[in-house]
């Protein structure tokens, strides 16, 4: 019975039996203003050296009534420089609709499309807003991957409210 | 009389070089970062003050616009107003487009059966439009380009490839990735080689809301490298030139070389 427990234990340390989690909240506040639209928002983590680890998700006018909004990404200033003008728009799993206000949960595990190719290290979860006829804001949460239960949050003045990182390892 | 004649078509000469410089050239466009399939349209005028036009627009016979598949595309809904000449560029392809006036030029003065001549061309026409046996020829040689860069989406540098003719900027970092408290290094060639030690001026766009021109003084490497720190975003202008006697007819013994370039630099 002992050396059972003891293999369960051994088992238990050498593979992670749980996929490790990534939780991601972002607010969009309400705003008090006569023009409102929708922000355009990216989530990604980077590289100490800013260059994109992954693109999270990726929020842009898309509805098939309106025209497309894709010319407009570049205003997310931040993230097309970093990575999103080498991208096809729309990116499978990462782009979708602009969100309304509200609380906004992403999750990811690290078997996942967008974490299964993340290696062991530092970064930088990075969350962009910017609103047409508004402001634009950019929030940055370091963590380490998969490292430790880490809960972190960031709060934002104008386009963003608060932005909450949850990591379960 | 002679004498007179003489020295004036002398000090004409002197001065047209010198007049081509009394104000700043510039291609002005409306965004540097864009996407495939957009416009961007783009303001060319010659004034003290950048970037407003109220002087005269830029002439811009020689303009070359460069796609990024090194293609010369044409520019579209050109117009010459008063103070400035605009014109379209439609992005049909991905990446980085350059957009240059380049200008050589030659002036001549000399005489013929005992009067005064002034003549302008380019060097081509030089031999066929000048007599061989002018009296008293003074010739200058000028080489001008006067550049902006566009990009839809990423930037790509196929386009921005020398001509290996004059005065031009070989990025190192690339032109349209220019960010406010970052520094951006070029190479300046002549005639396709290192440009050491070459001044260079640089001057935030917006002159009309300050008291100063507060302009960057810099100068190039022994490699013709220049590295500049951005103080803040928005658009820059960027001159340079030098004089030499590389001229392509032997009669000039002079030539004026001179390069500017337009810049947008933008937030973190």
């Amino acid at each position: 019975m002992k050396s059972f427990l003891c293999a369960l234990a051994l088992a238990a340390a050498a593979a992670p039996a749980v996929a490790a989690e990534l939780n991601v909240r972002v607010q969009i506040p309400a705003l008090d203003v006569a023009e409102y639209h929708r922000p355009y928002v990216a989530v990604w983590i980077e590289k100490p050296d800013q260059s994109v680890a992954t693109h999270l998700a990726v929020w842009y006018q898309i509805g098939k009534k309106k025209e497309d909004g894709a010319q407009w990404l570049k205003d997310l200033r931040q993230w097309w420089r970093r990575g999103g003008r080498e991208q096809q728009m729309p990116m499978d799993g990462v782009t979708g609709a602009t969100r309304p206000v509200g609380e906004h949960m992403l999750s990811f595990k690290s078997d996942g499309k967008q974490l299964a190719q993340l290696a062991p290290g530092r970064y930088g979860l990075v969350v962009e807003a910017v609103r047409e006829v508004g402001g634009r804001e950019l929030l940055r949460i370091p963590f380490e991957w998969p490292g430790a239960q880490q809960h972190s949050t960031a709060q934002g003045k104008n386009e963003l409210g608060a932005v909450t990182l949850d990591l379960t390892p | 009389m002679k004498r007179i004649a003489t020295f004036v078509s002398l000090s004409l000469v002197s001065l047209l070089p010198l007049a081509s410089h009394a104000h700043k050239s510039w291609l002005l466009p409306s965004a540097t970062v864009s996407t495939v399939d957009q416009w961007v349209t783009v303001d060319a005028a010659v004034s003290n003050d950048l970037f407003y036009f109220n002087h005269v627009p830029l002439r811009i016979d020689g303009l070359v616009i460069t796609a990024p598949d090194n293609s010369v595309v044409k520019p579209e809904n050109l117009a010459t107003g008063k103070y400035r000449t605009t014109f379209d560029l439609h992005l049909t392809q991905n990446g980085t487009y350059k957009l240059a006036n380049v200008n050589r030029g030659m002036n001549a003065s000399y005489e013929e059966n005992g009067a005064p001549k002034r003549w302008r061309g380019t060097p081509e026409q030089f031999a066929t439009q000048v007599p061989a046996d002018a009296k008293n020829l003074q010739v200058a040689e000028s080489s001008g380009r006067v550049e902006t860069f566009v990009t839809a989406g990423k930037p790509t540098t196929t386009a921005l490839q020398p001509t290996n003719v004059g005065l031009e900027l070989v990025p190192i970092t690339h032109p349209n990735d220019l960010y406010a408290g970052e520094e951006a290094k070029f190479r300046f060639l002549v005639d396709g080689k290192p440009a050491a030690n070459l001044e260079v001026e640089i001057v935030a766009g917006g002159t009309r809301y300050r008291n100063h021109q507060e302009e960057l003084k810099l100068k190039t490497d022994a490699n013709g490298q220049l590295s500049v720190t951005w103080p803040e975003a928005g658009m820059y202008w960027l001159e340079t030139g030098l004089q030499d006697s590389n001229t392509s007819v032997k009669q000039a013994k002079q030539r004026r070389v001179s390069y500017v370039a337009t810049f947008e630099v933008l937030q973190q």
